[in-house]
C-alpha cells in the first residue's frame, strides 16, 4: 500500500476521528462511495447512514447524520452533521 | 458598644458577605472559561472544512446562488447581537450595544432600516425597553451555547434572507459579537455573513494543479447544502467566542469586585476602629473628670 488516506472526520463540535487508512466508505446521497488512494476529487453529500474506515488499525464505523465528503489530494474530509460515538 | 461603631461593624459584614459571593463568582468563571474556549477551538476543524469546500465549489463552478447575491429589493438589514444573559460581566454587554448603536447609525445613514435580533437576555431587554421591534430573540444559554441553538438562530435568518419583501424578508445580516483575541483583550466586532462576500481563509488557487471536482448530485446542490451549514457554523463560532469573552470579562469584573470590597472592609475597620477608641477616650476622661471632683469637694 504505497499511498494512505488522510481522513479527518469532524462534527460541529469536535473533532471525530483523524488518522490516515487505507479505504473509507461514505453514504452519498447517489449511493456509497467508496474512497481509494488517488481517486479523483469528490465533493459529495452525505445521507444518513455508515461511514466505513478501513485503517491499519481495523476497521471503523461511523454512524453519521448527514453531511459532506470532500476529497482531495488524498485527504479526506467527512463533514458530518451528528456522529453518533460509542462514549456517548 | 456606641451607635457609629455598630453601624461599621454591620457594613463590614455586609461587605464580607458580598466579597464572598464576587469571590465565588470570579471562581465559577473562571473554572468555565477553559471549557468555552476547548470549544471554540474544537469548533475550529468543521468550520474550517466548511469553508474550504465552499471555496472549491465556488472556484470549480460557475453557480449563482441566491445567498452570495446582493439584493436590491429592500433595504431592511438583521443585525444580530450577542450579548450576556446576566450582568456581572463588566462592560461586556454594554460594549456590544455600543457597537450595534453605531452600526445601527451608520446603515440608517445609508438609508436602510436595521431589524435587530436579539441573542442574549441583555440585548433583548435593551431593545424591548427602548420599544424597538426584534427580528427574533433567543435567550438562556450565553455562557454555553449549544450547536442546537446555533441551527435556530441560522434557519430563523437564512429563512429572513430568503423571505419575500412582505414577510420580512432582508437584504443584509450581520452580526455584533465579541471576538475572544485572549484572556485579557476582548473586543466587539461587526461582521457581514450574508450575502457572502469573500470567503474567509482560502487558499489562493493557481499555483497547485487544481484538482478538478466532481460534485455530486452537482455543484448546484452541494452548494445548496454547503451554505446553510456554513451559516450555521460561522454563527456558531460567533455564539461560542462570545461566551469565552463573557465568562473572560466576568471573571475580570467580579477580580475587581473583590479588591474593591476588600478596600471598603478595610476602610470602614479603621473608621470603626477609630471609633471605638473615640469612645474609649471619652468614658476615660469622664473616669477622671468625675474622680477630680471627687476629690475636689
Amino acid at each position: 500500500m504505497a499511498d494512505a488516506l488522510t481522513v479527518d472526520i469532524v462534527a460541529p463540535d469536535h473533532t471525530v476521528w483523524s488518522g490516515t487508512a487505507s479505504r473509507v466508505i461514505a453514504p452519498s446521497v447517489e449511493g456509497e462511495i467508496g474512497l481509494l488512494a488517488n481517486h479523483e476529487p469528490v465533493l459529495s453529500i452525505l445521507k444518513a447512514g455508515t461511514v466505513k474506515v478501513t485503517s491499519e488499525s481495523g476497521r471503523q464505523e461511523f454512524p453519521v447524520t448527514g453531511g459532506f465528503v470532500s476529497f482531495d489530494h488524498n485527504t479526506i474530509t467527512i463533514v458530518a452533521d451528528s456522529v453518533v460515538t460509542d462514549e456517548d | 458598644m456606641g451607635g457609629q461603631q455598630r453601624v461599621y461593624r454591620q457594613r463590614i459584614r455586609s461587605t464580607q458577605s458580598l466579597k464572598k459571593i464576587f469571590r465565588a463568582m470570579e471562581l465559577i468563571a473562571a473554572s468555565r472559561i477553559g471549557k468555552a474556549r476547548d470549544r471554540v477551538t474544537a469548533a475550529g476543524p468543521y468550520s474550517h472544512a466548511i469553508t474550504r469546500a465552499i471555496s472549491a465549489v465556488a472556484t470549480h463552478s460557475k453557480v449563482d446562488h441566491p445567498l452570495t447575491s446582493e439584493r436590491t429589493d429592500t433595504d431592511r438589514v438583521a443585525v444580530l447581537v450577542i450579548t450576556a444573559d446576566r450582568g456581572m460581566a463588566g462592560a461586556y454587554s454594554a460594549n456590544v450595544l455600543r457597537e450595534t448603536e453605531r452600526l445601527t447609525e451608520r446603515l440608517t445613514k445609508r438609508g436602510k432600516t436595521v431589524v435587530p435580533y436579539g441573542l442574549g437576555r441583555r440585548a433583548v431587554g435593551y431593545f424591548k425597553f427602548r420599544k424597538r421591534e426584534l427580528g427574533g430573540e433567543w435567550t438562556g444559554e450565553s455562557d454555553s451555547p449549544t450547536f442546537d441553538t446555533a441551527k435556530e438562530v441560522a434557519n430563523e435568518l437564512y429563512r429572513a434572507f430568503r423571505a419575500p419583501v412582505e414577510e420580512g424578508g432582508v437584504s443584509e445580516l450581520r452580526i455584533v459579537y465579541t471576538h475572544f483575541s485572549s484572556m485579557v483583550s476582548q473586543e466587539p466586532r461587526v461582521i457581514r455573513l450574508l450575502p457572502l462576500a469573500v470567503v474567509e481563509g482560502v487558499a489562493e488557487p493557481g499555483d497547485d494543479v487544481e484538482p478538478l471536482y466532481e460534485f455530486e448530485p452537482g455543484a448546484e446542490e452541494v452548494l445548496d447544502a454547503l451554505l446553510p451549514r456554513y451559516i450555521e457554523s460561522r454563527i456558531n463560532a460567533c455564539m461560542l467566542q462570545a461566551a469565552a469573552s463573557e465568562l473572560a470579562n466576568r471573571q475580570r469584573a467580579m477580580n475587581t469586585a473583590v479588591s474593591n470590597a476588600e478596600d471598603i472592609i478595610r476602610q470602614y475597620t479603621r473608621l470603626a476602629n477609630s471609633a471605638r477608641q473615640a469612645e474609649i477616650t471619652q468614658e476615660i476622661s469622664e473616669i477622671v473628670s468625675g474622680a477630680d471632683a471627687l476629690g475636689a469637694s
